[in-house]
């Protein structure tokens, strides 16, 4: 039955969207968890959400005013974080309401939700069309070589903004280059994933796989392993079962960190018990 | 030519645009030659970790004049390169999965590779190796410190500036970094600045004293410094008053609280008597 899904060329489109969309995802929110900015897929999300609803009301292409909207949204909160005392989190918020808002009255001027908006709220593979993949491509192509060119750089703002500054390392530049990226992954998943749940594919991977991971890189591709697997599953399961690919791979994504929190306990508790073993036989 | 000169400094920190602001060092002036070990001692809130700042170019905006290497860090930022830091010493978080060998690979940033060689020899320095594979977050306070240390040591630094390096680690630990820092001045011959509260351990290591509160009141020969008691009785009650003022100012303005200290050392005996 699987062989017979990936006949249809929607599904193919769906699936390759969802690998490169799961990767990008993981590897930029491995520095946003990091970097204890988890929550800014969703600040990033929400205000891509007004600006889909601005591309709806006004008949441009959605993902394109997302893209601008979500862009100069991150770079205002980046502003907002660097040069006032508002806390990062009350900024997260203020940008989420915001986006919110924008949304919400729009799809009130225009008579109420379409078909296409709830889409991109809760995802959609059928929805995916030729134009969006090529875009998805592209997008995802420019975060991931950005992202590998500054690995180096961006891994020493995560560990120390202060030290790397003493490096010669312009960090301000940088942070503001960074989370332009993270909304560049956030509208380059909407169409799958939706806006609802885009930050759960950003976090929860990267949480599974810091339990694992020995060393930044080895975490970082146990992440896209796990984001990938619960991607192309969730497509597949949420095809044959008719529900929202969105609800279905974050699902799954919370499953492997529950599976993977049991394995770690249980892993722990039988080498502690093997070194009490281990101590009692030497004291005897 | 010296290491390090440092003519007239003063740094304000502006809190908000209608206030004078918080004058933190006054008209500080000093240098270091090629080999000195330089101890900077002064209670919290004395300006030691503003003055850093601003000699590693993370302030810009004090009043002054600061040459590295003979040259002006405004005009030549490339000369902090030189530079290996250490900051004041906080817990890495337990879950951060970077390994040893990723945290020093950073000092080598800039580089166009990474010399594994240089790595290993960094990491022989500060006595880690073997541990190059361990994730920074499961090592102690005092083995994420060395790893700290390696990483400004890679890039083979002529100046070090370790700023309060054994905050909140055990005396064996800090024991062992004296030894560390003690080989590094003498062995290597890097110049090293280093801010302390240990003043036994900075009067046994260091060839030269600083004595910040503020203002600089003291700067020359270690000996000349711990030989003198009417330095040390000035010491200690420079350190009893900003210690007060620190209150004062954070009853008056809750701002400052981010730049006071509640647990300023108070002397209440002779700091010669604390060895």
């Amino acid at each position: 039955m699987v062989f017979e899904i990936l006949q249809y060329s929607f599904m193919q489109r769906a699936l390759l969207s969802g690998v490169v969309v799961a990767a990008t995802c993981s590897v930029v929110g491995l520095f946003l968890v990091l970097r204890r900015q988890s929550l800014f897929g969703d600040a990033l999300s929400h205000a891509a959400f007004g600006g889909l609803a601005v591309g709806l009301f006004t008949s441009i292409y959605p993902l394109w005013t997302a893209l601008v909207v979500s862009v100069l949204a991150s770079l205002g909160i980046t502003k907002l974080r660097q040069s006032t005392r508002i806390p990062p989190d009350a900024a997260v918020a203020i940008m989420l309401s915001s986006g919110l808002a924008v949304g919400i009255v729009l799809i009130s001027l225009s008579g109420g939700f379409s078909l296409d908006l709830e889409s991109f709220l809760f995802g959609s593979i059928l929805l995916i069309s030729m134009q969006d993949q090529i875009m998805i491509l592209i997008l995802c192509a420019a975060v991931l070589l950005i992202v590998i060119k500054l690995y180096r750089q961006l891994v020493y703002i995560t560990f120390s903004e202060d030290q790397a500054r003493v490096s010669g390392i312009n960090v301000s530049g940088l942070n503001y280059l960074f989370i332009g990226l993270a909304s560049l992954a956030v509208i380059a998943s909407l169409r799958l994933v939706g806006v609802l749940l885009i930050s759960s594919l950003i976090v929860i991977p990267n949480i599974t796989a810091m339990m694992f991971g020995k060393g930044f890189k080895k975490t970082a591709i146990i992440s896209i392993i796990i984001a990938v697997s619960s991607v192309l599953v969730g497509i597949v399961v949420s095809y044959i079962a008719n529900l929202a690919p969105g609800g279905i791979i974050v699902l799954l994504s919370i499953f492997i960190l529950l599976g993977s929190i049991s394995i770690r306990s249980i892993t722990k508790k039988t080498k502690s018990d093997k070194d009490d073993i281990t101590s009692l036989s030497e004291a005897a | 030519m010296a290491v390090v000169s440092v003519t007239d400094l003063s740094y304000t920190y502006q809190f908000n645009t209608n206030s004078s602001g918080s004058s933190v060092l006054k008209d500080i002036s000093f240098s270091i030659n090629e080999g000195d070990l330089l101890g900077v001692i002064g209670p919290n809130g004395a300006g030691k970790t503003t003055l850093f700042s601003c000699m590693l170019g993370l302030l810009k905006n004090y009043k002054g004049e600061i040459k590295i290497f003979d040259q002006d860090i405004r005009k030549n930022s490339f000369v902090l390169q030189n530079i290996g830091y250490i900051p004041q010493q906080k817990s890495i978080d337990q879950g951060f999965p970077a390994t040893v060998q990723e945290i020093v690979s950073l000092g080598l940033i800039g580089r166009k590779s990474v010399s594994k060689d240089k790595l290993a020899d960094a990491l022989q320095m500060v006595d880690l190796s073997g541990q190059n594979q361990r994730r920074i977050g499961e090592l102690s306070g005092g083995q994420q410190q060395r790893v700290l240390i390696a990483k400004a040591l890679v890039h083979e630094p002529k100046l070090l500036i370790l700023d309060e390096p054994t905050t909140s680690v055990d005396v064996e630990t800090q024991n062992k970094f004296y030894s560390l820092i003690k080989n590094l001045n003498q062995k290597n011959n890097i110049s090293i600045i280093w801010a302390s509260h240990d003043l036994d351990a900075v009067n046994k290591i260091a060839s030269k004293v600083m004595c910040l509160n503020r203002n600089m009141f003291f700067h020359g020969e270690t000996s000349k410094f711990f030989a003198n008691d009417e330095l040390i009785r000035m010491y200690s009650e420079s350190s009893m008053q900003l210690h007060m003022h620190s209150h004062l100012n954070a009853n008056k303005n809750p701002d400052s609280i981010q730049r006071t200290d509640n647990d300023a050392p108070m002397y209440t005996s002779h700091p010669a008597n604390m060895k």
